[in-house]
């Protein structure tokens, strides 16, 4: 299969590693900054092919990891409301909030349904006039554009009974927390591809700059990701510093202008809470004024929810890098994918799901 | 009469799944993972309890006075009921014509229930007919009775149907899931994750460039050819349908303490499926199917079984993924393309699509 298949090669993958174990003199800590490429690690084994000199910790890139849960509480609110069709992607639907997921809700009754675009979204709120149709806008810049794109065109056509319920976050400002955060460990990063290939990579050059780290942008298949780290390691051995681009065949410097300002014309930057991480300023986006009146959580007076995180769950330290889900107390006995108690067990691209599934028992 | 013990009638009256654990019930409880297997083994057979049951294979094989006779039921209930290469009726023909053959089983005769929603269309409800018929009759397996219910509508979604079989097990055939044991290869009678890819372009709306149809069929003229090759030394017969792949391999693994090792290399996926898959962030490991069989073998029988899987009408592109090994008992362990190692788990619910 084209643009996967010759990402997946044995022997290229045994080059790498050659490659990387040839090069690295002493240990580094890097830090894959998104979920999906925690997982790509997990699910072919890399992980346990890298050299024992190189530590990767997982990063705060997973935007169903990172979903305050006051967002999920409001969710699970306005879900229940019967004149409501909540839509969302499918891997929000088991995050727990204080009490309950959004399969819960479908489960005693509220009409949640899963989309594959926030236009479908849309279009399912011009075939039900009496109804108001919700989407939960969650995700890193990756998926603002298309959710942009649906607020636009509910404005432009009129569909005054859709509006979406806002959690956007982004990551040049979760990168500097953790960089500037006391006791930091993360030495260099795998940036990643899809956000990128948005955004571009210009902003993360002043953060290379001023905290002196190398940053590959990579994508997320595991030649992808070898050659990532092979070229973090690199430029760590050769004590150099400054923004690569592994993800070439996707990736532009300055980004899809198109989608960049489709974004901005929705939707502005503003502080945004991270579960787990906390408070981050200007970490996200809201919508503009001319859009505010798509915003759910004011169409539904959900604004005074306020939740609190499950004590035991170390889901901040998780998503910093500071502790790996097996360091955890609760990893795999109270906190399981059934049972999880945070949102990192749960999430398809969650760092304690992907141990849980594929590394737990080996290990 | 012997006198109870207190506790052993108040047993009976509490829910071994606490009503606290989910108040309802999920669709995952359906979705062949860790859900099911908890409903399954928490609540029915705690309730039902009986050996043939406890076994927990396609069917159960009961001992009739020296005949053997598999006895297997199933319900379809999947939307919509015209999807790409099939339809409810076919499936259900299939499905439970299969579940009688992974017993070792040849299907004697099937039953049918149908549950109508007031309002189906009246041509529906005939095509779907026709088709189970066409289908019993391609596998040579007769509709002997049947039953049918209509229910008020927004009670249904258009039409379930159910479908039990009976089927005779040949002497000198014992198939178990518990069977397998270490050295054992494991075989597939070709590409997976078809059936379920088919059912969510149709379902959701999605548009793949490439028409993938179902591979639903009937598999117990493959079986009994693998049977009447290899005899006794067929030890594991599983159709890998909900939950898929994995699921089916991690209950064997299971059943029989044993360990199972997969390469992914040789486990046959059509490119435009695992095109469907790396879009939805599916694994086709975990998709389901309705015309694969796994079979567990002697090793040294394996080229044999092979060979025969693939000159079936059903078995073309057949292929060794893996062996049986011995431990750590039930795990499932993948060696990926590039040559690492992984843990292939049972699904906590339903696989959804990602985020990004």
């Amino acid at each position: 299969m084209k643009y996967v298949d010759e990402y997946r090669g044995e022997a290229e993958a045994k080059r790498f590693l050659e490659l990387l174990r040839r090069k690295v003199t002493r240990p580094w800590t890097l830090m894959e900054i998104c979920g999906g490429q925690t997982h790509t690690f997990m699910k072919f084994g890399l992980d346990r092919m890298l050299p024992e000199q190189v530590t990767l910790v997982h990063g705060p890139g997973c935007p169903v990891c990172v979903t305050p849960v006051e967002m999920i509480d409001r969710a699970v609110a306005i879900a229940r409301r019967p004149e409501v069709i909540f839509t969302s992607f499918g891997d929000m639907l088991r995050v727990p909030g204080t009490g309950d997921d959004l399969l819960r809700v479908k489960a005693s009754g509220g009409d949640v349904r899963v989309v594959y675009s926030p236009l479908d979204a849309v279009e399912l709120a011009r075939k039900h006039p009496d109804r108001q149709v919700v989407f939960f806008a969650v995700g890193f810049e990756t998926t603002a554009p298309a959710n942009a794109m649906a607020v636009r065109v509910a404005k432009l056509s009129g569909v005054a009974n859709f509006s979406v319920l806002c959690s956007h976050v982004l990551v040049p400002p979760a990168m500097e927390a953790i960089l500037s955060a006391p006791g930091n460990v993360v030495q260099g990063f795998l940036a990643a591809g899809h956000v990128c290939t948005v955004m571009g990579f210009e902003e993360y050059e002043p953060i290379a700059e001023k905290y002196r780290i190398p940053i590959v942008v990579t994508g997320f298949e595991p030649l992808d990701l070898l050659e990532g780290v092979y070229r973090v390691v690199v430029a760590l051995e050769e004590g150099r510093h400054g923004v690569e681009n592994q993800y070439a065949r996707t990736v532009q410097r300055e980004g899809n202008r198109h989608a960049i300002e489709t974004v901005h014309e929705v939707f502005e930057v503003g502080d945004r809470a991270w579960r787990g991480v906390g408070f981050i300023p200007a970490s996200g986006y809201k919508l503009r004024p001319a859009y505010a009146a798509f915003d759910a959580v004011t169409r539904f007076d959900v604004e005074s929810v306020r939740a609190d995180e499950n004590a035991e769950c170390i889901a901040g330290l998780i998503l910093q890098g500071r502790k790996k889900p097996p360091e955890c107390s609760a990893f795999g006995t109270r906190c399981t994918p059934d049972h999880p108690l945070g949102a990192p067990m749960v999430s398809t691209e969650g760092a304690c799901s992907a141990y849980f599934s594929y590394a737990r028992a080996r290990s | 009469m012997s006198e109870r013990h207190p506790g052993e009638a108040l047993r009976h009256l509490a829910c071994p799944i606490p009503a606290t654990e989910h108040e309802h019930v999920l669709l995952a409880h359906g979705g062949g993972g860790r859900f099911s297997q908890r409903l399954v083994e928490g609540m029915f057979l705690e309730a039902f309890d009986n050996p043939a049951l406890a076994r927990l294979h396609d069917g159960a094989v009961l001992d009739l006075g020296g005949a053997r006779l598999a006895f297997s039921t199933d319900s379809y209930v999947v939307s919509p009921m015209f999807f790409p290469g099939g339809d409810i009726g076919s499936l259900a023909v299939h499905g439970t014509v299969n579940d009688l053959a992974m017993c070792g089983a040849s299907p004697l005769a099937l039953s049918c229930g149908f549950i109508v929603e007031e309002g189906l269309r009246m041509e529906d409800l005939w095509r779907v007919v026709r088709s189970m018929g066409s289908a019993a009759a391609a596998a040579g397996v007769p509709i002997a009775t049947g039953d049918t219910k209509v229910v008020d509508r927004g009670k249904g979604d258009g039409l379930f149907v159910n479908t039990s079989g009976v089927g005779l097990v040949p002497k000198g055939i014992s198939i178990d899931p518990a069977r397998a044991r270490p050295g054992d290869v494991v075989l597939i009678n070709g590409p997976i994750a078809d059936h379920g890819i088919a059912i969510l372009s149709v379902r959701e709306g999605l548009e793949f460039e490439t028409a993938i149809v179902t591979d639903s069929a009937p598999l117990h003229r493959l079986v009994a050819r693998l049977l009447d090759a290899l005899g006794d030394d067929v030890h594991v017969l599983r159709d890998p349908t909900r939950g898929g792949v994995a699921s089916a391999m991690n209950e064997i693994a299971k059943s029989a303490r044993v360990g199972i090792r997969l390469d992914e290399r040789r486990i046959p996926v059509r490119d435009e499926v695992r095109g469907a898959c790396e879009i939805l962030g599916f694994d086709p490991l975990y998709v389901a199917n309705e015309g694969k069989c796994l079979a567990i073998v002697a090793r040294e029988r394996a080229e044999e079984a092979l060979a025969v899987m693939c000159a079936d009408e059903f078995g073309g592109q057949s292929a060794i993924v893996g062996e049986v090994t011995d431990g750590p008992a039930g795990q499932v362990v993948l060696r990926s393309r590039v040559g690492g190692d992984r843990v292939v788990d049972l699904l906590s619910g339903e696989q959804l699509p990602r985020i990004c």
